[in-house]
């Protein structure tokens, strides 16, 4: 049975199908909580972690051993260390992003939060602990963004991605902060932002786009806000990244993003928060592109929703509106948007309005599963082993 | 001494607004809450040692922010939570 696990501002969400085209709404779990990421191990089919707080609670997180029929809280949840002389103390708002580990290490969780910091349990998600080569750098503060910076709701740790060939190398985002690299199971992290636009500056502007003289691009920092990274599952050389200043692609071992947004079509743009990558394609994905101009609204450009897919690596991309209302000012977060793993692979988002959007044939045709949930924070899908 | 728990925390005493700790401190009846209850003190205070910021504590009617406010003679404790956002 395929299963949407739909994270909300009000609560967790599980909308089921086995045949795509009936969805079957569950009744909400955690409701009245804030749900940021709920997530179904793979390697079990059975535990699931959802990360959650209220807004006057700590934030903390819950684990299900029976494919979230039953939860129970962890007991040990991401927490900063107390803070030693001279140092500015730091306690977790929210866990934001939850990532299983490697299948060869069975049990190891990853977990990012705001205020930004990598946290891992090697015990299927009952205790946590920072990883001290990336929460206690000596260059913490200047790689990550403070806590009282810009982003909405707090600076994120977010996109981690652990290769499926080496359970040492990983990547994660940072927004704001950019792109990292560890080729050893996180002890050491090396910024990897190269050919990446900033909101300040663009290395790769086009020739007369008129730049900021006088502000240098900086190689790693807070102006780096990739808004979601995703490694492909089988070629996994492969990255695709929705940044808040375009779309970008990396075929590793190079180190420079190429701007594939740049082939957006002009009155769209390639501004956006979700990335989608073909389980089993390397060259198709999809983004669902939001209007950045002006006062960046964030909704779908021009009032009308589409999501677009590219199938040739970003060359050309392609509009895909069918079934999708004509007209719409629709928002999707960076965790909004999921597939299965079905032949056509489904594609799903889900909106900031409470709207779960539903395509069996890889965007080809829209339908509309689930309505009037509270805001969606993320989407995943999933096959729990009942 | 009694502590009154507020709705959101009633998850960990098993639906009880009414339960028992004890402690010196406002700071040790939140550490014996958290020994009967685990998990319910990092809910309203953060690792840093500070209680989080909709969460207010009365000692025998006294509003306090002090962990260390004595609860030597004090016979209650409330916790109670301000709703945010909408």
């Amino acid at each position: 049975m395929l299963e949407l696990l739909i994270s909300t501002r009000k609560g967790l969400f599980q909308v089921s199908s086995s045949d795509r085209e009936t969805w079957v709404l569950g009744e909400p779990q955690f409701l009245g909580q804030i749900v940021h990421h709920a997530v179904l191990d793979p390697r079990d089919g059975r535990t699931m972690l959802a990360a959650v707080r209220t807004g006057h609670l700590g934030p903390t997180l819950f684990r299900s051993g029976d494919c979230g029929a039953t939860w129970s809280e962890t007991a040990r949840p991401p927490a900063f260390r107390k803070a030693r002389g001279g140092e500015t103390p730091r306690s977790v708002q929210h866990t934001f992003w939850i990532t299983p580990g490697h299948v060869s290490e069975p049990g190891v969780w990853w977990a990012g939060t705001s205020p930004q910091a990598l946290w891992v349990s090697e015990d299927a998600g009952l205790n946590w602990s920072g990883v001290a080569g990336f929460n206690d750098h000596a260059d913490y503060a200047a790689r990550t963004e403070d806590p009282q910076g810009g982003t909405p709701d707090g600076p994120v740790l977010h996109s981690i991605l652990v290769d499926p060939r080496d359970a040492d190398h990983m990547y994660l985002g940072l927004s704001g902060g950019g792109v990292y690299e560890s080729l050893d199971h996180g002890a050491n992290w090396s910024p990897m932002n190269d050919g990446m636009a900033t909101a300040e500056a663009d290395p790769d502007a086009p020739e007369g786009e008129v730049q900021p003289t006088s502000i240098q691009w900086q190689p790693w920092g807070p102006s780096h806000d990739p808004h979601c990274v995703q490694i492909h599952p089988l070629f996994p050389d492969r990255l695709y990244q929705q940044n808040h200043c375009g779309i970008y692609r990396l075929d590793r071992p190079e180190t420079r993003w190429q701007r594939i947004g740049r082939n957006m079509p002009a009155d769209v743009g390639d501004i956006g928060f979700v990335m989608g990558v073909h389980p089993r394609d390397k060259e198709t994905c999809w983004v669902f592109p939001m209007d950045g101009t002006d006062v960046w609204p964030r909704t779908s450009p021009g009032g009308r929703p589409a999501v677009f897919v590219t199938r040739d690596g970003g060359e050309r991309w392609i509009r895909q509106d069918a079934g999708l209302p004509e007209r719409g000012w629709l928002t999707v977060k960076r965790q909004g948007l999921a597939l299965d793993s079905e032949t056509p692979v489904g594609v799903y988002f889900g909106t900031t309005s409470g709207g779960v959007w539903a395509s069996a044939d890889e965007g080809a045709r829209w339908q509309q599963i689930a309505a009037h949930l509270p805001e969606i924070y993320s989407v995943e899908a999933c096959y729990p082993q009942r | 001494m009694n502590v009154l728990i507020p709705s959101p925390l009633q998850s960990y005493t098993g639906g009880a607004r009414l339960v028992s700790a004890a402690g010196s401190t406002l700071d040790e009846v939140l550490w014996d809450l958290d020994r009967r209850y685990p998990g319910i003190r990092f809910r309203v205070v953060d690792e840093q040692d500070r209680i989080r910021g909709n969460i207010v504590m009365f000692v025998e009617g006294e509003r306090t922010r002090d962990l260390d406010c004595c609860t030597v003679r004090a016979t209650e404790v409330v916790l109670l939570h301000a709703l945010s956002g909408g």
